[in-house]
Parts: C-alpha cells; sequence; structure tokens
C-alpha cells in the first residue's frame, strides 16, 4: 500500500484531526516566514542606521505583533476543530 | 576575583540541586501513580466489582488547568480531588445559590427550591430528578441552562488581582503624597519607570497633544493584563489562574478599547471610515474593507491576547505532562524524564514572562495608536508640498 493510504487509514477515524493538525503546522510556517523577514529588514537597517534603533525596535514589535495576531487565528481555528 | 568566582560555582550547584531536586519530586509521584494503579488492577482481577484503570489522560489535564472551573482544584489526594468549592448563584425565575461541593464534582444532583441541577463537562444544566442529560446531535446537549453567575475560579482570581492591584497603586500613590517631589522609595521607585515607560514611549507618541484624557485608561489596560499574566504564571494558590487566557476577559478589554475610540472619534476618523481620500470610484471597494476593520481591529486585540497566554500555559503543562507519560511506563524514564522536562518547563517560563510583559505592552500600543488614529488632527496631504 502507498504511504498515502496508510496515512489515510490510521485517521479514517477522524479525519478532522488530520486537518487541524496540518494546519497548526502551516501556521508555524507562516509565522516563522513573516516574523523572519520583518527580523532580517529590522536587522539591516539597524545595521544601516544604529541610531535608530529604539525606532526601529518599537516598530518592529509593532509589525510582528500584527503578524503574529494573524497566526494565532489560524491557530485558534485549529484548536476549535480539536477540542470542541 | 577569587572570591567571586566562588559564589557564581555556589550558585550554579545549588540551582543544580534544586533541579535535582524537583525532578526526583516529580519522578516520585509518577513512580506512586503507577503503583497506585497496578495495585487497584491486581484487586480488580480477584474481585467481582469490575474498575476501569484509568491511566494518565494529558489533554484533560491539560484542558482542566486552562479552563474555567467552579471550584478552585488544588491537589489530588489519594483519587480524591482536594479543592476550594466556590458559591453557586444561578439565575432561574428567582437567584438559587448554594456551595459547588454539593454537585461533587458532576456526580451529584442539586435540588434547589424545587429545581434539579446537574453539573455536565463544566456548565450547570437544568435537569430532572434523575439527572438525566439529553445529548443530541454532534453531542450537544438539549437541556436548559439558567443563567450562571457563579464565582468561579476566574471570578475569584479577578478579585485576587484586584485586591494586588489596589494595594500596589494606592501605596504608590501614598508615597507620592507623602513625599511630594523628592525621590521615590520602595514600591514607587519600581512601578514609576513602568509608568513614565509607557506614557513617554507608547502613549505620548501614538496619541500626541490630548494623551492626558486616556492616559488613565491606557495605564489600567497595560497594569491589569501584566500583572494577571504574571499571576497565572505561580503556580501557589491565590495566583495560577488563568484569567487573561480567558477569552471572555479579553473580549471585555477589547470591548472596552473599542466604546472608547467610536465614542472619541472626531470627525476626520469617521470621514476617513466612510468618505476616504480616493477616487469615489474605488468607494464600494474600500468602505466595507474600513468597516470591517473598525470591527476586526478590536477583535483581533483580544484573540492575540487570549491564544498567546493560553498557548504558553498549554506548552507548560504539556512539558509537564511528559513526565507522567513515561512515568506510567517505567519509574527510570519518569526519573529521566523529569529532569529534562523540569529544564525545558524552566527555560519556557522565561519564555512566558517575557511574553507576559509584551503583550501587556502590544495590548496598549495597539490600543494607544486606534485611539490616535480616532483623535488626531486632519493633516491635508497637499500640505506637505
Amino acid at each position: 500500500m502507498s504511504i498515502l493510504e496508510i496515512l489515510l487509514q490510521t485517521v479514517s477515524a477522524d479525519p478532522s484531526k488530520l486537518g487541524a493538525a496540518i494546519g497548526a503546522g502551516l501556521s508555524a510556517i507562516a509565522a516563522g516566514i513573516g516574523i523572519g523577514n520583518i527580523g532580517k529588514a529590522a536587522l539591516e537597517s539597524i545595521a544601516r542606521q544604529p541610531e535608530s534603533t529604539g525606532d526601529i525596535r518599537a516598530n518592529m514589535i509593532i509589525a510582528a505583533a500584527l503578524v503574529e495576531g494573524a497566526v494565532f487565528f489560524a491557530i485558534v481555528l485549529c484548536l476549535l476543530i480539536l477540542f470542541v | 576575583m577569587q572570591e567571586n568566582r566562588g559564589f557564581s560555582i555556589f550558585k550554579i550547584s545549588s540551582n543544580l540541586v534544586f533541579i535535582c531536586f524537583f525532578a526526583l519530586a516529580f519522578s516520585l509521584k509518577a513512580n506512586s501513580n503507577s503503583e497506585i494503579s497496578s495495585h487497584d488492577s491486581e484487586n480488580a482481577v480477584h474481585s467481582k466489582h469490575i474498575e476501569k484503570k484509568e491511566g494518565f489522560k494529558p489533554g484533560d489535564m491539560i484542558l482542566d488547568h486552562v479552563k474555567d472551573a467552579h471550584d478552585w482544584h488544588l491537589w489530588d489526594y489519594n483519587g480524591h480531588p482536594v479543592g476550594i468549592p466556590l458559591p453557586i448563584l444561578i439565575y432561574d425565575n428567582g437567584f438559587h445559590s448554594f456551595s459547588s461541593s454539593k454537585f461533587e464534582h458532576g456526580h451529584a444532583v442539586v435540588e434547589s427550591k424545587g429545581n434539579f441541577y446537574k453539573l455536565h463537562s463544566g456548565k450547570i444544566y437544568k435537569t430532572d430528578s434523575e439527572g438525566g442529560i439529553q445529548i443530541g446531535k454532534k453531542k450537544a446537549v438539549l437541556n436548559e441552562k439558567p443563567i450562571d453567575l457563579s464565582i468561579t475560579k476566574n471570578v475569584l482570581s479577578l478579585f485576587i488581582a484586584s485586591i494586588v492591584i489596589l494595594i500596589i497603586f494606592l501605596t504608590v500613590a501614598k508615597g507620592y503624597k507623602n513625599r511630594g517631589k523628592s525621590a521615590p522609595k520602595g514600591l514607587q521607585s519600581l512601578i514609576e519607570p513602568i509608568i513614565i515607560f509607557i506614557r513617554d514611549e507608547v502613549v505620548k507618541p501614538s496619541i500626541g497633544k490630548h494623551y492626558e484624557r486616556f492616559l488613565p485608561l491606557l495605564l489600567s489596560i497595560f497594569f491589569f493584563i501584566f500583572i494577571n499574566n504574571l499571576m497565572g504564571l505561580i503556580p501557589i494558590f491565590p495566583f495560577g489562574a488563568n484569567l487573561t487566557g480567558n477569552i471572555a476577559v479579553t473580549m471585555v478589554l477589547s470591548l472596552v478599547v473599542f466604546v472608547v475610540v467610536t465614542f472619541s472619534g472626531n470627525k476626520h476618523y469617521w470621514k476617513h471610515i466612510f468618505m476616504p481620500d480616493v477616487p469615489p470610484a474605488l468607494w464600494i471597494l474600500l468602505i466595507p474593507i474600513e468597516l470591517l476593520g473598525v470591527v476586526l481591529k478590536p477583535f483581533v486585540l483580544m484573540l492575540r491576547l487570549f491564544a498567546n497566554i493560553t498557548a504558553g500555559h498549554i506548552i507548560i503543562l504539556g512539558f509537564f505532562s511528559l513526565i507522567f507519560i513515561f512515568g506510567e511506563k517505567s519509574v527510570v524514564a519518569g526519573f529521566g524524564t523529569s529532569i529534562l522536562s523540569v529544564a525545558f518547563t524552566l527555560f519556557m517560563s522565561v519564555l512566558e514572562l517575557l511574553v507576559a510583559f509584551l503583550q501587556a505592552y502590544v495590548f496598549t500600543l495597539l490600543a494607544s495608536l486606534y485611539i490616535g488614529s480616532a483623535t488626531e488632527e486632519h493633516h491635508h496631504a497637499e500640505e506637505h508640498h
């Protein structure tokens, strides 16, 4: 049997859990890519102009919080699937 | 130099002793759990009364610690839960009040003024005298629910948090009244830099000229969230309830921000929403997006705080559950896992301390940005040429 068949058999009892798990993993990847990009841009700007570190840091935190907000929406949805 | 090095080695070794002590304590508990369960299964074989051997269910334990409850569960003694029963207050054509110990953790039916109530998976339902719970399609309960105004664990922790905050800030205020303009001492010197930080780095740059109107609100929001986050991390009795991880609490906080933004929005704020500065052909696209944004921004505020704090608690509890899961398989595995698990939990707890401050800071920052965008004066784009 192919790998896909084995996988689908093990989750055949409750396939929504497979969807929730994959969704949580994908949203972790999304958070990593998004916040990594923000950090990269912030570090490059600090390297170019060290005296504006404070301003750049504050804006980086705001942007990271906004991106994380979207990620947490996905995580909460997966939690809802798993536990409600 | 010599005595400094000796002191640090002493600190490192005493930290190691602490970690080993905790690891030992937890694995001993795991060991005793598995011994009791195996003893029960032997008895079950000999007696006619068949008992189901209950293993450790990490999912249930984690959810119990993260959710609200009608009693404050402290620990388990000989398989029986030990806790503080909290008062139940329900409104069902008249107020009924009794102690939650009458529910016996969901096993008993309580009779009050002719009505019967039963606790089923954390919620109070009105039942007949047998305590029957009708479950319909998709595991939905069909019984009626009275209006539940009980003092639950989260409500009690909210009262305790309010008392803590009042003590801190009344002390600081009295210090300012007694000391006047001279240098601060004691609790004042702890709180003053934080207040100045919020005022100068968060509120003043976001709101601008009229920041003093909103400073009390934003300071209250910041300290409420920060102190409740910190209290949720301490596992000892009056602290340790997951208050800011309760979506109802964060919903109220973001509703407050929404009401303040809506009622202090000036003409330019509403103009930017209903008649934005773009060619009128784009209005049909942009106005729904702007309206959605008005509702969505507080909604995401609520979700961000709730998910961050709850996820942190679930991670820490998950690391602890690893000890018990492995401890059921074998005692040695329990010991070994506990050292690693306690180390990970300590690391996650330090991260959670950072998250506690950061989430309070981000909530306050975004609230002040929204208030600032609602109250800012109009800048003509043409003037900047």
